[in-house]
């Protein structure tokens, strides 16, 4: 059984760390992702990247446009690094939340992979 | 056990349906979330890190089989085919929508359940002995005094907005199996010179990030008082505690700034004062509750042969009984528990089908009651030792039957960072870590009474500060690390554990919790001492040397 789960945790301001933006899903309250096209997708592989943080921050109020509308709730920044299968959260944290359970790799978004 | 009246009945199903139209004009965008938020919430519905979840009580942790088999039902067909029983006696789905939980509460109240005031700063979900009715050691069922604190305090419109949340717990037998000097109100029935039953009552107790030891503000309080006395620390908490800073604004808080006798004396000065007219309990409303827990008609039975020539033959049957079948007040029965710990499982869950087969074990062989356990098990509470077999066989055929109530392995874990927006560290796979690395029941027997818990933050869900040995869950610089006390104890010796000294990480938490058990299987007089008695006799220093040595020599 795997409990582990890989700590990818890097120093603020590294040249390898990008952003992306989360919120949940007002209906159902699944994790959601902010993706090109200012539409929300289910898995971090397919949402939108920025390069930094400030840019990120920005299209966070446009993300937060959404909140208005009652499609997403909490919606926030967070970093990401480049793993070998797209992109993985920098903390552990919101790996959790982009992936599932890590002791139940049956439940979330890991088991629809 | 206490069955709705119209009042009851009638009242929950106003809630569902106001309920059900709130979630309906926040989809539609009538209200906003910070308008929405303090509704849902007060009807159990938290945003955690994957999703909802819903926590729905049980009272005092009691059950039937036809609730039970709601429970399942709701797991299968709105969630994700389980549930997770809580360390309050509740149970909380990870997955519900936010649409469908009008019809999850619909559900629940065609079987007289609810979540109202299983979240917000109200009196929550009063608990009691999981054992009530049932054990051997009990003076009175605290449940019918539950239940009245229960309607009391449900919807009581001076007391929907506290300072912070408020816990009662209600502890009818010598044994504390309730955990009450953890508690904002503990109380310990007791008998007084003249064999009246009243209450020992604690007051400001509570974990979290300020541990404290509930303070025994009156030594016997009559029943006819109990609400007005409920009432007045109440009040008093109401008036004088704090609301400036959330972390300040526990009882507890209160209790350790004015001390100890400033509040004997405001509560009793409240107490004093307020009129009585409509709180004090008559005697005829006490013994109308207590009929609904009236105990079961059991009549004594003989010494069973059969549960003899099992236990005999059938070690794995002889464990089981050794360790979670408790004494009945009855000759011929026992109080069977059903570990939900499975070696290397998630402590507290249970499927869809295991919580079908629990009511219709229960139904079957336990007049169809059920009890949920603070310590995240199951309970049978009334199981002839004659059945005790055929009980033992069905739970096994579902997966339920480990012999490991009480033992190392009996491992309580909140959440944590797998499915808790607070969480700072994960607590399920340092349980299961812990359990695989103990599961060998002779092992586990040879250890005796241990109780691990497991918080992964400083809100101590997991109740890590009265675990004989205590786990934290913290975050250091993006990575879990996780502190160890030892010494805590939940019950009437109640104690707050102590940290042992730094922190490790999750890589070593588990070689340093079997550092912790080698030392104290060294230290013990014999067998006969377990884990408890043995650091109370010896102290915290062998247990951190045992920890934190180093090898000699190693930085040459």
């Amino acid at each position: 059984m795997d409990f582990g789960y890989q700590i990818f945790h890097s120093q603020p301001g590294s040249r390898l760390m990008r952003y992306a933006i989360s919120a949940n899903r007002l209906r159902d309250g699944l994790v959601v992702f902010f993706a090109p096209g200012e539409t929300w997708v289910e898995q971090l592989a397919d949402a939108r990247l920025f390069d930094a943080e400030a840019e990120a921050e920005s299209a966070l109020e446009r993300a937060r446009a959404d909140e208005k509308k009652n499609l997403i709730v909490e919606a926030f920044v967070f970093a990401v690094k480049a793993g070998a299968q797209g992109p993985v959260a920098n903390h552990i944290r919101d790996a959790i939340r982009a992936t599932g359970p890590t002791v139940r790799r049956d439940l979330g978004k890991q088991a629809a992979g | 056990m206490y069955r709705y009246d119209e009042f009851d009945a009638g009242f929950v199903k106003e809630r569902v349906d106001a309920f059900r139209d709130q979630v309906a004009r926040r989809l539609k965008g009538e209200l906003t979330e910070e308008q929405f938020r303090p509704h849902r919430l007060m009807n159990g519905l938290y945003l955690q890190l994957h999703a909802y979840m819903l926590r729905v009580a049980v009272p005092y942790g009691t059950l039937d089989s036809r609730q039970m088999r709601k429970l399942a039902h709701i797991a299968r067909v709105y969630d994700k085919g389980y549930g997770h029983f809580t360390t309050r006696q509740n149970i909380q789905y990870n997955w519900p929508t936010l649409a469908d939980t009008p019809a999850i509460l619909d559900e629940l109240a065609s079987v007289e359940m609810h979540a109202i005031q299983t979240s917000g700063n109200c009196i929550r979900n009063v608990t009691a002995d999981h054992f009530a009715g049932a054990a051997a050691d009990e003076i009175d069922d605290p449940r019918p005094y539950a239940e009245i604190l229960r309607q009391w305090s449900s919807i009581h419109p001076e007391f929907s907005f506290l300072p912070r949340k408020f816990k009662i717990a209600v502890n009818g037998a010598a044994r504390d199996r309730a955990a009450i000097q953890a508690h904002d109100i503990g109380l310990q029935i007791v008998r007084d010179a003249q064999g009246e039953i009243g209450f020992a009552v604690y007051v400001g107790g509570g974990m979290g990030r300020t541990p404290m030891i509930a303070t025994k503000i009156r030594d016997f309080l009559p029943v006819a008082d109990l609400l007005a006395y409920t009432q007045a620390i109440v009040r008093v908490y109401n008036l004088e505690g704090r609301r400036d800073n959330k972390y300040k604004a526990r009882i507890k808080i209160l209790v350790h700034e004015k001390g100890a006798e400033w509040m004997r004396a405001a509560v009793e000065a409240e107490f004093a004062a307020a009129p009585r007219v409509g709180i004090e309990l008559p005697a005829e409303e006490v013994a109308r509750i207590k009929a609904y827990f009236a105990p079961p008609d059991l009549a004594p039975r003989a010494h069973s042969l059969a549960f003899e020539a099992r236990r005999r033959s059938d070690p794995a049957f002889a464990a089981f009984v050794a360790s979670n079948i408790a004494a009945h007040r009855m000759d011929g029965y026992g109080i069977v528990t059903i570990s939900l710990k499975p070696i290397g499982g998630a402590p507290g869950d249970a499927s869809a089908d295991q919580m079908d087969a629990v009511a219709d074990i229960a139904e079957r062989y336990a007049l169809g009651e059920i009890r949920v356990s603070h310590e995240q098990n199951l309970v049978l509470p009334h199981v002839a030792l004659e059945d005790a077999p055929a009980v033992f066989d069905a739970l096994a055929a579902c997966g339920l039957a480990t012999a490991n109530a009480g033992l190392i392995t009996d491992i309580i874990a909140c959440p944590g960072l797998d499915y808790c927006a607070l969480a700072t560290a994960r607590s399920i796979p340092v349980a299961q870590r812990i359990s695989q690395r103990f599961g060998d029941t002779a092992r586990a027997r040879d250890i005796g009474q241990l109780k691990i818990k497991i918080s992964g933050c400083i809100n101590a869900c997991g109740h890590h500060h009265v675990g004989h040995i205590g786990i934290l869950g913290l975050e250091r610089k993006g990575v879990e690390t996780y502190q160890i006390t030892l010494g805590g104890s939940g019950d009437e010796t109640c104690s707050m554990g102590a940290l042992t000294g730094p922190g490790f990480s999750s890589e070593e938490v588990v070689d340093a919790i079997e550092r912790i058990v080698d030392a104290y299987r060294m230290l013990r007089t014999d067998e006969s001492e377990d884990f408890l008695t043995a650091y109370r006799r010896v102290g915290m220093q062998p247990f951190k040397e045992a920890l934190y040595e180093t090898s000699k020599g190693a930085d040459i």
